[in-house]
């Protein structure tokens, strides 16, 4: 017994030696160490974003070799709590790159690792109190839903019926909405059902057939996201509905912009809310210690309608989303 | 142990109707009429044949369900099993597909299926040889298989080769005589479940550990058995389910098949079966599945609820459909 308890302290002090060592030699070429925290890939568009932060950081960390990039996971909003009090805990933050998963609950926690001097950027869902932020960089959620919404109405000459699916209630949802019924509102379109279908596929086709079967004619569809678009398109399939004239979808997602290339006549555009911009955020943040550009402010990415001329921008062909 | 004596109930019953199993019938009759009156288009074919079809899964997997629950257990995991084996059937199917052409497809549901079982077998021996409690093991296990389809789909989405796609589609979109294949898929399980439940050693084993499992292992019958094979039974099932699927999206995604525990456990509870055990109700649970997909059609085809309130009235429903049960058993 002695013995083998002798040696497994041998081995862990080596282990723990050999950690401190690398640790030591690594902090000594890496001056600055950023965090990004973000939601876990548990559907497309977190998939998306989880691909360009991991890929971000290989770029970074290739290009600026004095920058430390750590990239950590959270599966729901407690989950991510603590994952920044393990982070700050650990590490000396320089920087924090947040996307919250939720704006009130993260607030608190992420004003406590401010408090210590880090840069602090939020990602698309702003926190609570804005002042805590050095940077923000979010996606145009209004202008998703409008700019959508005004290509509609523009096609289908000011007048028709359509119908909406809901994604989950969040503010995300509600701006794409409300951006998007404001401008409908405007016009004779009128709006016959609208209902949530939880940005799930599954949802969107159970949806789908359900309205196809209530109402005899829809002009068109607006599923406020890719995910819940791909159900739609099959239930109309399915139905064998040619009245349909566009379902339009946004988000950016892989499979949807292939269309959108392609030409598809009921799916002729897309509205970007890039998963990468997760990676726009890392980088400004990294200019920040690595480039002489001061990074403070607010930056909205542009909502513009991704089209066959200019859908290879948005196209990557490796992310899973 | 006042389930222990509903079990050993049959002979007296004899012939006379028994309302508590027509229950969960009559409540599936008065939610139709429902339909009817808010909607013309309700009865339309199309809509019929939509709504069965869609709530094959549930009532596929709630068969399956009856087998865990009346022998006393429950599986959280079956909604993270199924997208599970339908990723490991995606990919299956894709890695042959180059080789032996549309024979990928009855070869990647064979994969399913021993994939399945297997799941269902490893959930059951982890209960029953480690000796803990089925609620737990299944908590571990949901987490388990919706981790590993979030990995194998790397958090985007899993498709099917799309040679594939067409010979395929016909699982869930075809029909034979006007009947679309996973309601008769589903028939055809709740068959011989019915059979295994109702006709078989097995069966009346499975109630009996559900009832009482001191009685039932001190008249010799080996209660770990019985409950690993009802794990078995479940995983088999839920393989099943995927196999009818796949075709309909083509893709298995980190959101497939998300909270259909609770829908199933729903479905096989509205059904008649008890949640502690110790009484079956196989067509009682394909009644339910049928009640809670046709409840979330007429939602939409109603114009009378906010979209915020729907789930809110989807929940009363389930709970009135469940008072109802408990009072008509109760004559």
């Amino acid at each position: 017994m002695k013995t083998r308890h002798q040696g497994v302290a041998t081995l862990s002090a080596a282990v723990v030696a050999g950690l401190l060592a690398a640790t030591a030699a690594q902090a000594q070429d890496k001056e600055f160490t950023i965090a990004v925290s973000i939601p876990a890939a548990t559907h497309g568009w977190t998939g998306g974003v989880v691909y360009h932060a991991q890929e971000a950081e290989k770029q970074l960390e290739a290009a600026f070799p004095n920058i430390d990039v750590i990239v950590s996971t959270a599966s729901s909003a407690t989950a991510q709590v603590s994952s920044l009090e393990d982070l700050s805990a650990t590490n000396e933050l320089d920087a924090l790159v947040i996307l919250p998963f939720t704006s009130e609950e993260l607030t608190g926690p992420v004003e406590q690792v401010a408090s210590n001097g880090t840069f602090i950027t939020v990602v698309d869902r702003g926190l609570a109190d804005p002042s805590i932020q050095d940077l923000y960089v979010a996606g145009d959620n209004i202008a998703v839903g409008a700019n959508t919404a005004k290509w509609l109405v523009d096609k289908l000459g000011g007048e028709g019926e359509i119908v909406v699916l809901r994604g989950i209630p969040t503010v995300i949802d509600d701006e794409r909405i409300k951006g998007f019924r404001d401008v409908i509102d405007e016009t004779d379109i009128e709006i016959l059902d609208i209902q949530y279908a939880n940005w799930n596929q599954d949802e969107a086709f159970t949806l789908m057939q359900d309205y196809l079967a209530r109402y005899p004619n829809i002009d068109a569809v607006w599923a406020n996201d890719d995910d819940m678009l791909l159900g739609v398109l099959e239930a109309v399939d399915e139905a064998g509905r040619d009245d349909i004239k566009y379902a339009l979808g946004g988000n950016g997602m892989k499979q949807v912009i292939e269309m959108v290339k392609a030409g598809d006549e009921r799916t002729p555009i897309s509205t970007p809310y890039p998963p990468s911009m997760i990676a726009s955020a890392m980088y400004m943040t990294a200019a920040q210690f690595a480039g002489q550009a001061p990074m403070r402010g607010s930056f909205k990415l542009d909502a513009p309608l991704i089209t066959p001329e200019n859908a290879d921008q948005f196209y990557f062909p490796d992310s899973p989303f | 142990m006042s389930s222990a004596e509903r079990a050993a109930g049959p002979q007296s019953e004899g012939f006379k109707i028994r309302w508590g199993d027509l229950a969960p019938f009559i409540a599936l009759a008065m939610i139709v009429l429902l339909g009817v009156l808010i909607n013309s288009n309700f009865m339309s074919g199309n809509n019929i044949l939509n709504v069965m079809t869609r709530s094959a899964f549930i009532a596929i997997i709630g068969v399956g369900a009856t087998f865990v629950i009346a022998t006393g257990g429950l599986d959280l995991s079956v909604g993270s099993m199924m997208a599970f084996v339908t990723g490991i059937m995606i990919m299956a199917m894709n890695a042959m597909a180059p080789a032996i052409g549309v024979w990928a497809i009855p070869a990647g549901a064979l994969v399913a299926l021993v994939v399945g079982s297997l799941c269902g077998l490893m959930n059951g021996m982890i209960i029953t040889v480690g000796r803990i409690e089925p609620f737990i093991v299944t908590l571990g296990t949901m987490g388990i298989f919706r981790a590993f389809i979030t990995f194998m789909s790397d958090g985007g989405s899993l498709s099917i080769d799309r040679s594939l796609r067409s010979a395929y589609r016909p699982v869930y979109f075809g029909d034979f005589l006007g009947i679309p294949y996973p309601v008769l898929i589903t028939i055809v399980i709740a068959l011989v479940g019915a059979f295994l439940l109702y006709r078989t050693k097995y069966g009346r084993r499975v109630t009996a550990v559900g009832s009482n499992a001191d009685v039932a292992r001190f008249s010799g019958v080996h209660v770990g058995r019985v409950r690993t094979l009802a794990f078995v039974i479940q995983g088999f099932c839920v393989a099943v389910a995927a196999i009818c699927y796949v075709p309909r999206l083509g893709a298995a995604t980190p959101t497939t098949g998300q909270l259909w525990e609770l829908q199933v456990i729903t479905a096989v509870v509205i059904g008649g079966t008890l949640l502690r055990g110790g009484k079956a109700h196989i067509w009682g649970t394909v009644a339910g599945a049928l009640i809670l997909e046709i409840i979330a059609n007429v939602m939409v085809l109603s114009d009378m609820v906010s979209e915020y309130l729907v789930a809110a009235v989807q929940g009363a429903i389930i709970i009135i459909a469940m008072l109802a049960h408990r009072f008509t058993k109760a004559r």
